[in-house]
């Protein structure tokens, strides 16, 4: 299994995570979503999950990105894991999506990612990591 | 024009440090030129034929002369000493050394300039009118909204990764010169009942394998509205854009295909539920981004009197200044289509003459327009003369602005590594088949466009006359086709028939002018002429 790297508190979830077809019919609490699967599913189990796995089959498929905003539009609040094709560069745009977990196919360096994560201190727009952008920093908001 | 506070600054600062990181590990081998490459395509450089090309960002076109006088220094440090201004209304160079990228950027940073998103599957540069600000007919200067939307988009999380490239324009006009219905999303700025300003979306235009004129799906969404609207049409697309097909990938095949009222109604779910988000900026940010873009201080005794004596200079203003909204004032376009030159070329000398121009007579502002010319937006009438005379000696004072060698050229086989056919070659074969400035007149608007492959980048499809170069069988071959427009008469140009070889098409676009002169009846342009008599008689003429 390939080594998860967390930017939460808590451990990483080890449960395996299933298929959204086998925990819409169970009570598994991880599930995993695929590109092209409606994530929008989940919403009404938020409550019983501590774990979803979003896949990025190749870097270049950016669903898991909407995947994952609308996860955190929606209330959760606990791991969301991108796995697959989960490269340094995208780090920071999957960080401000909202994903706080990563399981990547190739192993990422601890301070390699510290730095992609600083390296923006300003952003232009609002997303799911809570920083301010620059348009309401402008106006005293 | 916008001028970048701290936080601007320092997005664009970073974004040099990083791709400075990126760089030197990819010169030490830490990273794969297939790991490298969705890094620097996300900041403009491409691998060309024969060399690095690099694409800087205008955003909507505007620029000061202290930028465009870094765009020649950059053309004769980096590159042959000349850029190339292209359809999206940047400068591409097209000789760059990988090694020496991010100090290149860094010198672009200090006069407030990037090459940020101008490559890769993301929203690209925003495209805008190119005489906003100026234009007697606009509702209002569409680059504040412009401006917003490219803050917005700029490294967006959401969308850096989208199903392809995509590509926004902002206009406030009924007429129609940023060809705004052929892009992915057009934005059309008008007034409500109530005298409110907001926009009007097209969405899913688009050139390529499969052209399409974008459909309204929205008539009004007010100014607090803006960023969540456009985050729902992208979201909507993110989600359910093809992804299985390049050629299909675009948000016109997903609009198509779902149709327009079932991707509005996806678009409009999307919405009701991201404005409950509170993503859209403050009221005040648009009106500051506002303030920047105020008339400039104009003359307001001065003379709409103009001397047009001397014959040549008659002929320029006649061709290439148009009306301007203030009294004194005009528009004067320099055109980058010397007859047998390169369309959208321009060297080093020649744009730091055309940067000391706009500081001397423009107000310090220029436009790169989406057919590869230049605008001096705000010239006073009584400049004219001595702003002529200076083009002329630059040799920047070709009269034949919207004339058949007005044309729009990709770069095609010369330099690209997607090209099927050379565009420029055939380009300077037909300015020099019609360089007679008398015949062009003769002809009056023409707009001809060349593209070296299906992908479209000379706009062909909008070309009242448009030229595809395809391979057949090994063989650079050229598709003729009749009746397109960019323009707020939007329409897609048809295929007259069987292709030509290079001197063939040459000879084709002869004969199919020549259809136009026989056939027209009053003050119509060519384009008129063929929509009213249709393909027939210049299939006849072309085939017989
Ligand atoms: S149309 Fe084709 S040949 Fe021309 S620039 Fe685009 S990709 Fe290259």
């Amino acid at each position: 299994m390939t080594d998860i790297f967390s930017l939460r508190d808590d451990t990483p979830v080890s449960e395996l995570p299933v298929s959204i077809e086998e925990f819409l019919g169970g009570n598994a609490t991880a599930v995993r979503i695929e590109v092209g699967e409606d994530t929008r599913q989940l919403l009404p189990y938020l409550d019983r999950i501590a774990l979803v796995e979003v896949s990025f089959p190749a870097f270049t498929d950016g669903r898991g990105y909407s995947a994952a905003r609308i996860l955190r539009e929606a209330g959760y609040n606990a791991e969301l894991r991108a796995q697959g094709d989960v490269l340094l560069d995208q780090i920071r745009y999957m960080h401000r999506c909202g994903f706080d977990s990563f399981a990547p196919e190739k192993p990422l360096k601890a301070d390699q990612v510290d730095a992609v994560l600083k390296r923006f201190d300003a952003v232009y727009q609002s997303s799911m990591d809570g920083q301010n952008p620059v348009w309401n920093l402008r106006h005293g908001g | 024009m916008y001028k970048y506070d701290q936080y601007d600054q320092s997005i664009v600062d970073a974004r040099v440090a990083e791709f400075r990181d990126q760089v030197e590990r990819r010169l030490a081998g830490e990273i794969t030129e297939d790991q490298f490459k969705p890094l620097r395509l996300q900041n403009g450089l491409y691998l060309q034929l024969h060399a690095y090309m690099l694409r800087v960002a205008i955003p909507y076109g505007t620029l000061n002369s202290k930028q465009m006088k870094m765009l020649a220094h950059i053309a004769r440090k980096y590159d042959r000493d000349y850029g190339h201004f292209t359809t999206r209304q940047n400068i591409q160079y097209n000789w760059i050394q990988l090694d020496q990228t991010p100090d290149l950027l860094e010198e672009l940073a200090s006069v407030e300039m990037h090459a940020i998103q101008t490559s890769g599957n993301c929203i690209r540069n925003i495209s805008s009118d190119q005489y906003a600000g100026a234009a007697a007919d606009e509702v209002a200067d569409p680059r504040p909204w412009a401006e917003l939307l490219r803050q917005w988009s700029t490294f967006h999380p959401e969308f850096a990764h989208l199903p392809r490239k995509f590509k926004f324009a902002v206009i406030a006009s009924e007429e129609d010169r940023a060809a705004m219905r052929l892009h992915d999303i057009g934005i059309q700025l008008v007034h409500n009942d109530a005298g409110e300003l907001g926009a009007r979306f097209f969405v899913g235009g688009g050139m390529g394998r499969t052209p399409m004129i974008g459909p309204m799906v929205r008539d009004f969404v007010p100014a607090d509205d803006l960023v969540s609207y456009a985050e729902a049409c992208l979201r909507v697309y993110n989600r359910y854009g093809r992804r299985d097909n390049k050629y299909k990938a675009r948000i016109k095949i997903l609009v198509h295909e779902l149709g327009k009222d079932e991707y509005t109604r996806q678009v409009e779910e999307e919405f009701k539920h991201i404005k409950t988000l509170n993503l859209d900026p403050p009221k005040a940010e648009l009106e500051r981004i506002t303030t920047f873009f105020q008339d400039p201080d104009y003359d307001l005794s001065a003379s709409d009197d103009l001397d047009l004596s001397d014959p040549d200079f008659a002929v320029w203003v006649n061709q290439n200044v148009k009306a301007h909204k203030q009294t004194g004032y005009a528009i004067a376009n320099i055109s980058l289509k010397p007859i047998g030159g390169i369309p959208g070329d321009a060297s080093s000398a020649q744009i730091d003459v055309m940067a000391d121009l706009a500081k001397d007579y423009s107000f310090d502002e220029l436009r790169v327009t989406h057919a590869q010319n230049i605008v001096l937006p705000h010239v006073k009438k009584s400049d004219l003369y001595a702003l002529w005379q200076k083009l002329d000696e630059a040799e920047l004072a070709t009269p034949n602005l919207d004339l058949i060698s007005d044309m729009i050229a990709c770069p095609g086989l010369d330099y690209c590594s997607l090209a099927n056919a050379r565009s420029i070659p055939v380009a300077q074969k037909i300015a020099t088949r019609f360089a007679d400035v008398g015949k062009q007149k003769e002809l009056g608007e023409l707009k001809l466009k060349i593209s070296g492959c299906i992908n479209a980048c000379g706009h062909h499809h909008a070309g009242h006359i448009g030229i595809l170069g395809v391979d057949r069988k090994g063989v650079e071959n050229y598709q003729l086709s009749l009746g397109g427009s960019g323009a707020e008469d939007v329409s897609l140009a048809k295929i007259t028939g069987p292709g030509f070889d290079e001197d063939g098409i040459v000879d084709a676009v002869e004969k199919a002018t020549n259809v136009y002169l026989e056939q027209r009846e009053g003050d119509e342009r060519f384009v008129d002429t063929y929509r009213r008599v249709g393909m027939a008689p210049f299939k006849e003429a072309l085939y017989d």
